[in-house]
Parts: structure tokens; sequence; C-alpha cells
């Protein structure tokens, strides 16, 4: 199980947050196509690397974060 | 009784206890032993040699290595399956049995398997029994019989075997591995400040300097003083089974008074893996007859165990661990009628006997009697944690051993001693020691400003490559896979070492590659015509021992929640219902009577899980219109609202009503399932979105216990209980809100809402007041008939008033046009979360409705996810179904395609038992009172 670390808690077991993916930005609702939003939706860069991604601390602080994580590694660092 | 034969005077080091003699049971038998002896020590002490059949041909088995990798040795104890007879240490009374003989350990029928061996070569099973695919299960059956595993009993299990442990530890350096190099390590770690955990397999600490001459005891005898001073926490019969990302290390931990096992979960700050070696066994003809073993196993033997292994002895060595078993077994009076020396290239070509050692033939043909063949030809490696942590073992053909890869290891996690060299014990005290401080300081025990502690090189003896004598022999103890059984894979096209060893099954058994790992590699080198290091490794992967599945599921604990008010449904006979987290009362006996006791009276049920977020702060208009469907801007004070949420797919996430309480406050309410993925929808939009918006959420679910007062005499009963409220159609009307003293309480909220369809008020009440309200109600309306109603009765109040239920009448497909919900959804709205989905659904026409169906036949219920079926084809699915005992018939909702939802049209609905149906679609949701007149009177 990897570390996250979280601005209010410091570094904790990944079990306490619920993944949430990639951030992607939300389209325009009024001037979205389809296409943009559902690549909002269901669209991931799901890359071999380095790739910034969203984590909730459910189990702690509540908070929403961001960090960088290799998903190849599995080094995580502050954004 | 039996006698202890074998055992030898006082040895220096000997790890048993002869002031603390024991008798335990062997296949029925009373045999003695003395504490800490092992199961296989104590019976090789009486002169037992056979301990177990192998896995395919049933040969005899005993000792190889004597220790916990001891493949020949496994034995049943009690009820527990798979005991390494070699490590698990005697009690008094124990009962030990050997496993997966018949009809005994003596003469065992399945060893008929032997016989026929040239007809179960490698991939026997996949070849032989794969088709006629229908007679598998009879294959199975039969095969069942054959496998290897002990017997677990149906009782249940005694405490101590079936109770389990969990144990979360953050230390600063943990240490895998209790030798020399291990101890080292975490006394020099624990003087740099660091907090240290040693974790070693055995009983003891100290590797092989325990079974050493008297200079190593010596040595020994000092580490052992100066680690019990240091502070290091030591476990041992404990061992590390893997090293996951960011050095979260699993640790089994055994012999523990009272649970069975422990799983210990550390997150080292750095890991020192210090494993030592294993010795390799020699692939010839008859190297798994009993009385051939490794030169660690007699040494064990006789030094730890103070037990004669043999009477007259033939030793293969090719190193001086090997030449120092010659000296421990002429000291422990074993003729040793011959060595070969295989550094001269001398060698042994195969053993003679079948249930035991009768000798040995030599190359030229040269026969030599003796009852014990020891081979030392070279050392295995485990850099299993190492290479969970990333590292590549690399083969050094001067070593003929591997080593890791240290430029792919992780900072974290360093090895030590035995793992990468070899050289004097002041040498490997010099280099762990370097090791034990470098690790302190990556841990951070030490100032920043202190430098690296520079680790000397460990010297690295030249070995020679010695894997196979000139005959095929076994080559993995635990499969019984030989030498012969990987060529048969390599010529059959199974080349790569992966593929050989999931064809043969080779290392995969419960010694995971560390006895054979290397020998099964060199094999296929040579048949393959490569190198060693050209034909590469198979994957190490956890566990690295073996562990149990108590010990992975830990203590059986799951919490559950009780509302305020449970202690009155237990007493009067309500039904559990398990929902999520918390237990409901489902009825409390009929269910029938209570939905009428609603429809002409007054019931109260109890919906404290309802989920319940307090929202304050300028800005929850705002929130609300985003993640509601329905318009929310211009709610009154005093007011409350349904409505629906939608994911931004358009599919609808969870439903409720949300009261304004004062000007910049709200009370929101959620599904019950939904309580906690809805405050956790609440927190994303607020905190990635719309960071800038003032609104302050505090979940207040169980802050409150909450009763729905529900029937056309609800307020009357509340009139009695409520004194500063006015509860008149005028003051309060339908869907509004009202705070204050509820039965004395301060402090409530009340609003009038109508999930069941009746006139009906919801309490919230400040939770410790539950109980006393929930009382003071059913007290107050004896008179009025109230009744306690429970959750089944609700699911068919709210059926009769066709009210939805997110996850039942909807699921995770299912936008909300195809609910039923076009009167709520305002597409006008600027933006609300699933809007963009949702107009696209709209201009497309939804594909499914949600409507009200009656089967024709009022008695016929049919089960909830019966299929519609027309010409065919699937073109709907009933998602609600009950008996409505206020319409005298059988009720439904169903989704059904676009094109069968008007009102009035014939479908088949297909019943589980295949009988098929015909149902009407009805004109509204609602099957009682789809005006709402009840509902606002």
């Amino acid at each position: 199980m990897i570390l996250i670390p979280c601005p209010w808690c410091g570094s904790r077991d990944a079990g306490e947050f619920a993944y949430g993916g990639e951030p992607t930005p939300r389209p325009d609702p009024r001037t979205a196509t389809r296409e943009q939003w559902r690549g909002y939706l269901y669209l991931r860069n799901n890359v071999a690397g380095w790739t910034t991604e969203r984590w909730y601390h459910r189990m702690g602080c509540r908070r929403y974060l961001t960090v960088q994580r290799n998903t190849v590694t599995n080094e995580v660092r502050q954004p | 009784m039996k006698r202890q034969t074998r055992r030898l005077d006082r040895q220096p080091g000997e790890v048993i206890d002869r002031g603390s003699p024991l008798e335990f049971g062997w296949n029925g038998r009373s045999y003695p032993a003395y504490a800490g002896d092992t199961i296989a020590s104590a019976l090789a002490a009486c002169g037992e040699r056979v301990f177990s059949r192998s896995f395919k041909y049933h040969r005899r088995r005993g000792l190889l290595t004597a220790s916990y990798t001891d493949p020949g040795c496994i034995v049943q104890v009690g009820d527990e399956p798979n005991v390494r007879g070699a490590h698990r240490l005697v009690t008094p009374g124990m009962d030990v049995r050997s496993q997966d003989t018949w009809p005994s350990l003596a003469f065992d029928v399945k060893a008929a398997n032997e016989l026929v061996g040239r007809f179960l070569p490698a991939g026997f099973y996949y070849k032989t029994f794969i088709r006629p695919r229908p007679l598998w299960p009879t294959y199975e059956r039969v095969l069942r019989r054959f496998s290897h595993g002990g017997v677990v009993s149906p009782d249940p299990l005694s405490p101590e075997l079936s109770s389990y442990d969990k144990r979360q530890v953050h230390p600063d350096v943990l240490v895998a591995g209790g030798g020399p190099a291990g101890m080292t390590a975490a006394v020099a770690a624990a003087r740099a400040g660091a907090r240290v955990m040693l974790v070693e397999e055995e009983h003891s600490l100290g590797g092989h300097l325990r079974w050493g001459d008297k200079a190593d005891l010596a040595a020994l005898h000092d580490l052992r003083s100066l680690l019990a001073a240091s502070g290091v926490e030591v476990l041992t019969n404990s061992v590390v089974f893997g090293r996951y990302d960011h050095n979260h290390v699993a640790i089994v931990q055994r012999g523990l008074p009272h649970v069975y096992e422990r799983l210990v979960k550390a997150r080292a700050k750095t890991l020192v893996v210090s494993p030592g070696l294993i010795e390799r066994p020699y692939v010839f003809a008859g190297n798994d007859v009993p009385g051939v073993m490794l030169s660690t196993a007699v040494r064990r033997l006789i030094n730890l165990y103070a037990v004669k292994p043999g009477d007259r002895a033939v030793v293969l060595t090719a190193n001086p661990q090997g030449d120092a078993a010659v000296v421990d077994l002429e000291r422990a009076g074993v003729e040793v009628a011959h060595v070969v020396d295989a550094r001269g290239g001398d060698d042994l070509v195969r053993v003679l006997g079948r249930g035991g050692v009768k000798g040995v033939e030599l190359v030229g043909g040269h026969r030599i009697e003796c009852d014990l063949v020891v081979t030392a030809v070279g050392w295995t490696a485990p850099l299993t944690l190492l290479t969970m942590a990333g590292t590549v073992a690399a083969y050094d053909s001067r070593a003929a051993r591997y080593f890791p890869g240290t430029a792919t290891l992780p900072d974290d996690v360093l090895p030590a001693g035995g793992v990468v060299g070899d050289g004097t014990l002041d040498e490997l005290v010099a280099h762990a020691d370097a090791v034990g401080r470098e690790a302190a300081r990556r841990a951070g025990s030490m100032s920043r400003r202190e430098p690296a502690a520079e680790i000397p090189a460990l010297p690295v003896d030249a070995h020679p490559e010695l894997f196979h004598g000139p005959t095929h022999g076994i080559v993995d103890f635990s499969e019984d896979v030989s030498s012969r059984d990987l060529l048969t894979a390599v010529e059959e096209g199974y080349s790569s070492a992966e593929l050989a060893k999931r064809y043969t099954t080779a290392t995969m058994g419960p010694t995971q590659g560390k006895l054979e790992s290397v020998n099964v590699v060199a094999i296929i080198a040579e048949a393959t015509g490569r190198t060693i290091s050209q034909t590469g490794t198979t994957t190490w992967r956890p566990p690295y021992a073996p562990v149990t599945l108590g010990a992975l599921a830990g203590r059986h604990r799951e919490p559950v929640r009780y509302s305020p008010m449970h202690p009155w449904h237990e007493r009067h006979g309500a039904a559990p219902l398990v929902a999520g987290a918390w237990i409901r009362p489902d009825h409390y006996g009929d269910p029938a009577g209570e939905v009428l006791a609603v429809r002409e009276r007054v019931g109260i049920i109890d919906v404290t899980p309802i989920g319940k977020l307090d929202l304050r702060g300028p800005d929850v208009p705002k929130l609300l219109n985003l993640l509601y469907v329905n318009r929310w801007s211009k709610l009154e004070v005093g007011r409350v609202r349904y409505g629906v949420m939608c994911a931004e797919d358009g599919v609808v996430l969870d439903d409720g009503v949300t009261g304004r309480l004062g000007d910049q406050h709200y009370l929101m309410s959620t599904t019950s399932s939904g309580a906690a993925s809805v405050w956790e929808w609440v927190e994303s939009w607020l905190q990635t979105e719309h960071p800038g918006w003032q609104v302050h959420v505090t979940p207040v679910t169980t802050s409150y216990a909450s009763i729905n007062v529900a029937g056309p005499r609800s307020r009357e009963l509340l009139g009695r209980v409520v004194a500063e409220i006015d509860l008149t159609p005028q003051a309060f009307p339908y869907m509004h809100v009202r705070t204050g003293r509820v039965a004395g309480v301060d402090g409530c909220v009340l609003w009038r809402i109508g999930f069941t369809g009746e006139l009906s008020f919801e309490l919230h009440v400040p939770a410790s007041y539950g109980l006393h309200v929930w009382e003071t109600l059913l007290d107050s309306g004896n008179d009025l008939g109230v009744r306690a109603f429970g959750i089944e009765a609700q699911r068919i109040l709210r059926l009769e008033k066709g009210h939805l239920i997110v996850g039942q009448d909807t699921d995770g497909l299912t936008q909300a046009f195809s609910a039923g919900l076009d009167g709520l959804i305002r597409l006008d709205k600027d933006d609300f979360v699933g809007r963009s989905e949702l107009v696209w659904q709209a201009e497309a026409a939804a594909e499914s409705r949600l409507v009200g169906l009656h089967p024709n036949d009022a008695s016929v219920v049919p089960e909830e996810g019966s299929q519609l079926i027309e010409a065919g084809v699937i073109c709907g699915r009933v998602t609600s179904s009950r008996w409505s005992p206020t319409l005298h018939r059988s009720i439904c909702l169903a989704q059904v395609a676009t094109e069968f939802a008007e009102p009035g049209t014939l479908v088949t609905v297909r019943l589980p038992d295949g009988r098929s149906v015909p149902a009407t679609v009805t004109e509204h949701l609602a099957s009682v009172d789809p005006e709402g007149a009840r509902l606002r009177g």
C-alpha cells in the first residue's frame, strides 16, 4: 500500500483515501459538444509515468488533494 | 513408548532443554522429546527417518534441510494441516500425524503412482483430463482424493486456532533476518537512535553461528548481549513475507499466546534485508531417498538438537561448510565412509535403496554401503524481498549464485550479509554495522549533516557450479518434479523459465523456489544451450513464506450501527434487516397490518439511517442548484423541497428532501444508503470545482434520531406531544419545515412530507432523546391505534404511492428522464450536474421509462427483476413488486422500453418459473391516491 501525502495529516496509507483519478477540466455545459462532454466523463490519459491525480482523505480530514504519482514506480510527490 | 536412541550427549550450542522432557503422539504412538525440539528433530532422535509421502509419486520422504524450508516433513497437527514439521516445536500431548497416506505411512497404496511414473510426465494432468470436457467433474472427484493437503476438521476450531490478530507498526528500521548480519545491523541502527524491529523466521537468532565452532558460539553470545541491551524489538518465529510499495512490509508472527498468528503490518522508513543463504540440494538419482540430507541439515541435527543423523555417511562436498559437516559427523560418532570432493571433479552417480539410503554408487560404478548421504554443493541467495523492491537478480558464475543488482534498489532498502557476499565473521560484522548505521541515517534517525556510512564490500568466494550429477533426480521436492520432467517441458517447447515453471509446477510448491529455483534455471539453461544469465529467473512474488488465510483475514470484525430506538425494536420482536452497516426493523410480525394501520390510523417508523447534512453559509442555494436537477434559488425559510441528484452522465444518483431552517441554514437529507457517498459528492464539488463558495458542511446523520409519523391521524397524535408548533394545515402546510420542542425535547426539526402517501411528519430529534420521543408517541396514541411499522410496510406504502427508490427502480444506467422525473428536471437552469446529458436525453427521447404495472391476474406478484418480453425480445423489467393490502391486488413498478410505456399497454411478464403472465401499464406510478389528496390533507 502506498503512502499519500495529505497536507493536513501528513503521509498516510492509501487505504485511508478514496481515489479520484486524473482531474479533468469540466467543459462549459452551455457550449460543450457531446464529444467534449464524453471525453470529460470517460477519457483519461492513463500514462505510464508521472501523472497528476486526485485523492480524497475519506478516513481522515476529508480533504480533496492533488498529488503526482509515477504509475510505473509508484513514487509520489507534491505537485 | 519409543526411546531416544539417536540422541547425543549434550552439545555446546544445543537448543533443547533437557530439564523439560515431554511426550507427544506420532501416528497414534507416544514419543519422548525435550522442550525446544521440533517435531522432526524429536522423531529423528527416536530413529524415525520417514515423515511423509511425496506429492505425486508418494515416495517416502525424510529430512532434507531440517529447517523451516524442509519439504519432506509436512505433517498434520491435530486439526491443523500442512504444518512444517522441521520448524514447529513439539508441545506436550501434541497429536502429530502423517498426511495423505493410506492406509499408513509405511505402506501407502498411492505409491503405485511411482510404478506408473513414466506415465505421469510433465503436463500429465493438462494432457489427460482435458477431454472429454463433460467428464471433468468426475475426474475432479477422483483426483481430489490424490491431492496433497491434510485434513481440515469440519468441527469448529479451538479458540487458539481460530483467533488471529493484526498489528500496525512504524519502525524506523526493519531488519528481515536475524543472523549475525541482521543482528549487527539492528544493533548499529538502534545505537544510531533508530527504532528498530528485527524479524527472524527461526525460533532463535544467530543464523549459521548456532551450528558453528566455539569461536562462532562465543561471537553469538556477545551479539545476543549487545542486542538485548539495544532496545531492538525482536520477533522470532516470525517472517517478513512481502515488501510492498513505500516499504509497507508484511510480517506474520507466530507462537503467541491466545492468538494463532498475528499479521504485523509495518511501515518501515528503511528495510534491511539479511536473510543469509539457503543451501541448495543436488540433483541426482535417489536424491530424495530418506537419509539424503544437506550439510546444513546434519549440522543442525547434531549441533542444535543433539541428534545423530546416521551411522555411516558418504559426504559430497564442494565448500568449507561441507568440510565442517564432516568434522561434525565424526565428532557425533558417525563413521564417514567416504568424502567425495566435488572441487576435484568427483561426483555421486546414484543413491541405492528405496525406503532409505543403503549406499551410493560413485563414478566408475564403485559402490559404498552407508545409511546417510550428505551433499554440500552450493547456495541459493533468497533475494525475494529485494526483487519485490525492484532489484533484478544477477547471476555470478564465479560464485555460482545470484546477487542483487544494487543499482535498481530504492534508497529505503538495503541488503546485508550473505546475499551480498562472503568473508570472515569480522568482515561480515563490519559490513553489517555500516549497513545498520546507514539504514538509521536514511530513516532520518541521525542528523542530516551526518555523512553517509561507507559500507565495506564483502569478498565473494569462488564456488564450483554444481547443479546436477550424471543421473536424473528430483528438482522440486514439494511438487515431485524431476530433472527429466524439465527436459520434457523444454522438448515440448516450454523453454523459458516462466513457461517451464507453469508447465511442470516446479517452484510452485510450499518451498516456493527457496531450494529448487537455481537448479531449475540451470537445468533449463543447459537443455536450451543458453547460459543461466540468458535463461533468466522466474518471478518471486509474495508471500515469501506460507501464510494462513486466517492471518490475512485477521480478527472477525464487522461494525454495525443501531439507532437509539433499537432496544425498543428488539423488545417488540422486530425482524432485523441488514441495510449496509445498519440493523433496521424489517417488520414487527405483520407488515400488512402495519400498512393498514398507516392507511387507516397512524403509524411511526424509525428512519434514523436517512442521511442528513447540515449546510450553512450564503452560497448554499448555489450548491443546491448545482447538485439537484430542480430549482432551489427561491426556497423560502420554513419550506422543504424534494430533489433528485444526478451524476455528470445524467444517471440518477440520490434523492431526498432539503429544508431551509434559517436564512443561511439548510438541512439536506439523503437516502440511507447514500449518506456517505452524497457527503463525499458535496465535498467534491465544493472543494474541487467551487472552492470559493462559502458553504460549511456538517454530517448530522447520527446526531438526530429520525421518526416518520404517518397516517390520517398523525396530526392528532403529534398535537399531543407538541405544544408550541401550530400543526393546522394552514399554519404548517405540506412541504414545510418547523423547529421546536417535541415531547419536551428542544431542537427538533419537523418536516411535512409524504413518502408513504399519507399525511405525515418526519421528526428529527437529538439522538439521545430518540427512544424517549419514540415511546412517548406510542404511549400518547394508544387510543388512536398508533402502531410501529417497519421497512417492509414502508416499501409497500411507497410502492402503492408510486414513489421510486433510487438504486431499486433505477440502476447505474438510468438517466433522470427514464426515472419518471420529467416534471422535476429544469433544463432551463444554466447549469446543474448532469444537465448536458439530460439535454441530449430529452432531445433523443428516453429509451425506457419507469411505469406503474398491474398484472392482469391480481393474485400474481412477479418477482422483482422479472423480465418483460415482447416478440421474443426483452423490453423491460419489474423493478418493484408487492401485494398491496390496501387494494387487495399485486402492484409493480417497471422499467419498460418507451414504445410500451403508454398507459393501457399490455405487456408480458416472464416469471422466474418460466410462466408468462400479462400485465397492463397503469396511468400513474401511484396505485393509491394519485392526486395526492391524502398527503396534502
